[in-house]
């Protein structure tokens, strides 16, 4: 049988396929104990709603190797931060033509306003050129930016820095 | 000559739609949510604290989100382009999702606090509180539930909702209940961009065309009405703060203010000179007491729910 953490660790984020739950850092650990297995994920962002596809992927997997009883549990302390994803994962965001976060805000102390609009030093995930620009701070889910390059002319997703 | 495929060789599907999701009908699930948020999280309540002010504490701070969510859902396909679209919709699911996680914790804080509802229905206590209470039992403060106006209008008052908000979140983050503390540390990451966005739109519109300006002075007086009651200690929130579990809202009074001052003299905005708006014999949001557009409101938000109580979603 296979150990309930390597299964746990290999399950997929639902939105970006390219990384494990482990890879994006929500995978927070795998308990066995007498047969039974207790896995903790963490949401990315409050509203996240990968969640419970996160939970079903994680007992279909888990029961797909044997492991009949599952429970998924929340963790919200510590909160999640891009600074978890993984060397690994950051690798396959890349390669699958995403941007991956640079390091994220510190929040000690008072948070600072900025009004001017959010500046990154990025390359291109496509063609590595610095030539880049924001085309819009929000995108098609709480974790992604939209750039785009004005060196190959490709607009791509950045994960945002928090 | 007219050409008919040979249905031998379509592929073998009833729908369209097969196969889009490969061999796992899981995903056809998507969006079906965690039965409760607060799944294996300790939810146990502090020592020396009250559980039934702890749970209207945190319906306090989980329907300013809740109704702030709703009423910025309501620019979606509306917004003035799609960026802002986006914009709006993403940051109304972060507080939606603030929301959930304080009425699944103010359930269980105090499960007399949720409306009762028929024998086996399977809707879970969180969405009990959102959909089945009366205006005069939901506890947020009337500036997020007024009309959204016009795009200036609405920017107005995210910037001063934000801005107050994240003050209240980052002393909540030293809360006793750990629940609080948890909700409020990644709320602050959330509030930060929140703030960022309503400031910067602020400031376009003020330096923008004369009618961006026009449509954004105007906003802000229609808005500022409501901003005292932000600042106004309701008696629960100071037991909650003596019990060290909850914040004064008084004590954010003057970070905010400087705040918003910077972002008014950034933007050449005068601080408007328009009184609070009163409450009903002393009553406010706080108190449950509404205005005529949060019936409104409701009604829109709740009424699939009210007529499905048995209904499981």
């Amino acid at each position: 049988m296979v150990a309930a953490r390597e299964v746990a660790a290999s399950v997929v984020d639902p939105e970006m396929p390219m990384l494990t739950l482990e890879d994006l850092g929500v995978l927070r650990d795998v308990e066995v104990a007498d047969e039974r297995v207790v896995v903790t994920i963490t949401p990315t962002y409050s509203g996240c709603p990968a969640m419970a596809t996160m939970r079903d992927d994680l007992v279909h997997r888990l029961r797909d190797e044997g492991f009949d009883d599952v429970e998924v549990r929340v963790s919200l302390h510590p909160a999640w931060s891009s600074d978890w994803i993984t060397p690994r994962g950051r690798a396959a965001l890349v390669e699958h033509g995403l941007s991956a976060p640079g390091p994220a805000p510190s929040h000690d102390g008072p948070v600072v306003l900025s009004l001017q609009p959010t500046r990154r030093t990025l390359a291109c995930p496509r063609c590595a050129s610095s030539r880049v620009e924001l085309t819009s701070e929000f995108g098609p889910t709480a974790c992604k930016a939209l750039y785009r390059c004005t060196a190959c002319l490709e607009p791509f997703e950045h994960v945002k820095e928090i | 000559m007219s050409h008919t495929p040979d249905p031998s060789h379509l592929p073998d599907h009833d729908s369209v739609y097969d196969g889009l999701l490969g061999s796992d009908d899981s995903q056809w699930a998507f969006g079906t949510d965690f039965e409760d948020p607060l799944a294996g999280v300790d939810t146990t309540v502090p020592d020396g604290v009250d559980t039934h002010e702890l749970a209207t504490y945190c319906l306090m701070l989980a329907d300013d989100a809740l109704v702030m969510s709703h009423r910025l859902s309501q620019w979606c396909s509306n917004a003035p382009d799609l960026e802002e679209d986006i914009a709006l919709a993403n940051i109304a699911l972060d507080l939606l999702g603030q929301a959930r996680l304080l009425l699944a914790r103010a359930a269980a804080a105090d499960p007399s606090v949720v409306p009762a509802l028929p024998e086996g229905s399977p809707v879970p206590p969180e969405d009990a509180l959102a959909f089945f209470r009366g205006d005069r039992e939901f506890r947020n403060v009337r500036l997020v539930e007024t009309d959204n106006g016009d795009f200036a209008v609405t920017i107005a008052r995210l910037l001063l909702f934000s801005t107050w908000r994240l003050a209240l979140l980052q002393r909540l983050a030293v809360s006793r209940d750990h629940v609080l503390s948890a909700v409020a540390v990644k709320g602050v990451k959330e509030m930060t961009y929140h703030r960022d966005y309503a400031g910067r739109w602020f400031l376009t519109l003020a330096r923008g065309t004369e009618e961006s300006r026009r449509r954004l002075v105007t906003g802000l007086e229609a808005t500022w009405p409501l901003r005292a009651e932000l600042f106004t200690s309701h008696p629960v929130e100071l037991a909650v703060a003596a019990s060290g579990v909850g914040v004064d809202p008084s004590t954010v009074a003057d970070e905010v203010d400087v705040l918003l001052e910077q972002v008014f003299s950034m933007s050449g905005v005068d601080r408007p000179e328009v009184g609070p708006l009163a409450g009903v014999r002393g009553e406010t949001g706080r108190d449950g007491l509404h205005t005529e557009a949060f019936s409104r409101l409701l009604a829109e938000m709740q009424v699939v729910a009210r007529a499905h109580p048995m209904g499981s979603w």
